[in-house]
């Protein structure tokens, strides 16, 4: 009984991955391949809520397996890619950190001619500060960063940055867990440029946002998701597509774009200097720039599409956001930003890091006490021992 | 010879995975990240976060105390049942810790947040939302909850092998029940004491998740810069600095705490 039984597991286990391919049309066998792709979390169609699960797609239009990794910010990725440990195909940084990338020799040129797909991403997207020769990126979306907040709680009206600052809302309001973006917040409210390198104006913000540290509830990325879907947290900056999400499962959220201007961003898809299968990189960016997947693809995830053919085959009321695609005069407050000199970004990263680091005085003397009192339990304890021991 | 032998497999690890990581870590901490030439400035960085030393230091040294004051009696109770429910009560004991303790303390978060089951029950009542979380006193919670078992363990196996007539002797001649604790039990079952506040504050000093989750943005421990350091900042070297010099203060407290073991263990006799 026991053997029949393991047969018929055999048997069944070797059926699976035939019957796994038998229903789908134009399924192609496994080839062998792999492309290793490190992408942001949650930011590809996986299949949930009726959403196209991009890269299965991938595999079997292809054959060529996937293997998928996530990141929180632009900063791990390019911690990651520097300590080396891990050789990725395909990534997908933002705009500064495609220029940070390039500058420090990191990114290979990819050759256009196995993206044909690469025609349908508009003009007005390419020959970007970060990438001028279009040599080495190939955009994936775009969009802006604004404030995201919960209308049955926030009931002044939001305009400005400055309601992040508001006491009224104390530890109900969230930051950008990665230097560029939180510190993009500061300078806005400063008025400076996003793309400060002078030091004085750093500080300047560093300081700003160690005036908001007490009323922030947490440093985060995107566990935001669930903070703001289930009112835990009532702000938070964050980016428009995001939002588009969220609003689906809580619609008293709304967002706004900030009088003192924004960010406005492109993340693109490169391939990394020590990728080992090229090619097959290659493909998977033509396959995701092809319309039907890029709609496809944008539409689970509310960020913004780079090309007018795939705007065309979304939802007409996804392309008429106007959180997602606002209009010329809007967009005119985004500003773009550009790679800054590695002393500048290591400033705001060590201004940033110091920020988050507490900061609480009083503990130092209640320290110093302890410390005294255990040393004199111990010197106490030692000379008893000394004293008995001479009897 | 041959027990020699048989720790040999012990010895490549621990050369493998600790002496030649704890040389890393002390080359990137003496070295300039861009020349590579011996430099003290990535040590003189450090000063910025002293206080954040200091906060975690005092933290986990509160968690330590308060660890011991909750489980010294449980490690008694345990210790006095019969064998066959020792047995049982130790593994509900342990039962936690089969679990990952980043689930754990997400699971805390989920209870204590400001819309959290308790709070949620609170408002139900017309209590309304109490702020339970992003105090230091709820990281000490989360460390307490985390690392009890550390402290149960080593106390439990101290007093086990206890012999029972010592106490009943104290007894017999006449000692109250406090002094049986404090001139019987205490001594003899400080080894465990010693080994059970170092188990649970050396990884209570060094940890950066219970921090971040249940603490508010005043309370970043020292493991949440180091980690920062390494994961976002890319700033190897103060981040190794930072380890080294933690490392260092760990090693100190470990020495002050071990004092007491050297002179108190003649005291019965």
């Amino acid at each position: 009984m026991k053997k029949l039984l393991s047969l018929l597991m055999i048997a069944l286990m070797l059926a699976m991955p035939f019957t796994a391919f038998a229903d789908g049309d134009g399924a192609v066998p496994l080839t062998g391949e792999v492309v290793y792709v490190y992408n942001w979390n949650m930011y590809i169609a996986d299949g949930s809520e009726g959403s196209i699960n991009v890269n299965e797609e991938f595999t079997r239009r292809t054959g060529i397996k996937v293997v998928y990794d996530i990141y929180d910010t632009n900063e791990i990725l390019y911690t990651k890619l520097k300590t080396g440990g891990a050789n990725y195909d395909v990534i997908i940084p933002s705009d500064y950190m495609i220029g940070k990338l390039i500058e420090e020799d990191m990114l290979a040129e990819i050759n256009y001619e196995n993206i044909p797909n690469y025609q349908y991403i508009d003009e007005q997207f390419k020959n970007q500060a970060y990438d001028p020769d279009n040599k080495y990126s190939v955009p994936y979306t775009w969009g802006n960063v604004g404030i995201i907040y919960n209308t049955k709680y926030v009931t002044k009206p939001v305009t400005s940055w400055s309601v992040l600052w508001d006491e009224e809302y104390a530890g109900k309001i969230l930051q950008f867990d990665n230097s560029r973006d939180a510190f993009a917040v500061a300078e806005l409210l400063l008025g400076y440029s996003l793309n400060t390198t002078d030091e004085a104006q750093l500080n300047a913000a560093a300081e700003k946002l160690a005036e908001q540290k007490p009323l922030v509830q947490e440093y985060i990325m995107d566990q935001v998701f669930s903070k703001m879907e289930h009112e835990e947290a009532w702000l938070a900056p964050y980016y428009a597509g995001d939002y588009l999400t969220m609003a689906e499962n809580n619609e008293n959220l709304a967002f706004c774009f900030p009088e003192e201007g924004f960010n406005m961003f492109i993340d693109a898809m490169c391939i990394p200097k020590n990728a080992q299968n090229k090619e097959a990189a290659e493909k998977y960016i033509n396959f995701i720039c092809s319309p039907e997947i890029m709609a496809a693809n944008l539409e689970f995830l509310g960020y913004s599409a780079p090309s007018q053919a795939a705007k065309e085959l979304m939802d007409p009321e996804t392309t008429s956001s106007e959180v997602a695609y606002p209009s010329a005069e809007t967009l005119s407050r985004g500003q773009a930003f550009n790679n800054l000199p590695t002393e500048t970004v290591q400033t705001m990263n060590d201004l940033f890091n110091n920020v988050k680091a507490s900061d609480s005085g009083w503990s130092l003397y209640i320290m110093i006490a302890v410390i005294v009192v255990v040393i004199a339990i111990g010197v106490a304890a030692y000379l008893r021992k000394k004293k008995r021991n001479n009897y | 010879m041959k027990t020699k032998l048989f720790a040999a497999p012990y010895i490549v690890w621990m050369a493998i995975f600790i002496l030649v990581p704890l040389g890393a870590c002390a080359y990137y901490a003496f070295t300039d990240p861009n020349t590579g030439s011996f430099t003290f400035a990535n040590i003189k960085a450090i000063e910025t976060y002293l206080p954040t030393f200091i906060d975690s230091l005092w933290l986990a040294a509160i968690a330590a105390a308060i660890c011991l004051v909750l489980a010294y009696p449980v490690a008694y109770t345990i210790a006095q049942a019969r064998p066959s429910r020792q047995r049982v009560l130790m593994l509900l004991v342990m039962l936690p810790m089969c679990m990952s303790f980043l689930l754990r303390t997400l699971a805390l978060v989920a209870i204590m947040e400001d819309t959290g089951i308790i709070n949620q029950l609170l408002s139900k009542i017309g209590l309304g939302p109490v702020t339970l979380m992003r105090t230091p006193a709820a990281v000490v919670f989360g460390m307490v909850y985390n690392y009890l078992p550390y402290m149960i363990m080593p106390l439990y196996s101290v007093m086990v092998k206890i012999n029972p007539s010592v106490i009943e002797a104290a007894q017999d001649l006449g000692c109250s029940s406090v002094k049986v604790l404090t001139r019987v039990m205490l001594p003899l079952s400080l080894p465990g004491i010693v080994s059970g506040i170092t188990m649970v504050f050396v990884p209570a000093v060094s940890t950066f998740y219970i921090s971040k989750k249940l603490g508010g943005t005043g309370t970043a421990m020292i493991g949440d810069i180091i980690e920062s350091q390494f994961k976002s900042t890319y700033n190897l070297n103060v981040g190794a600095a930072m380890s080294l010099v933690l490392m260092i203060l760990i090693f100190i407290c470990m020495g002050i705490m071990n004092k007491f073991t050297d002179s108190d263990d003649v005291s019965l006799y």
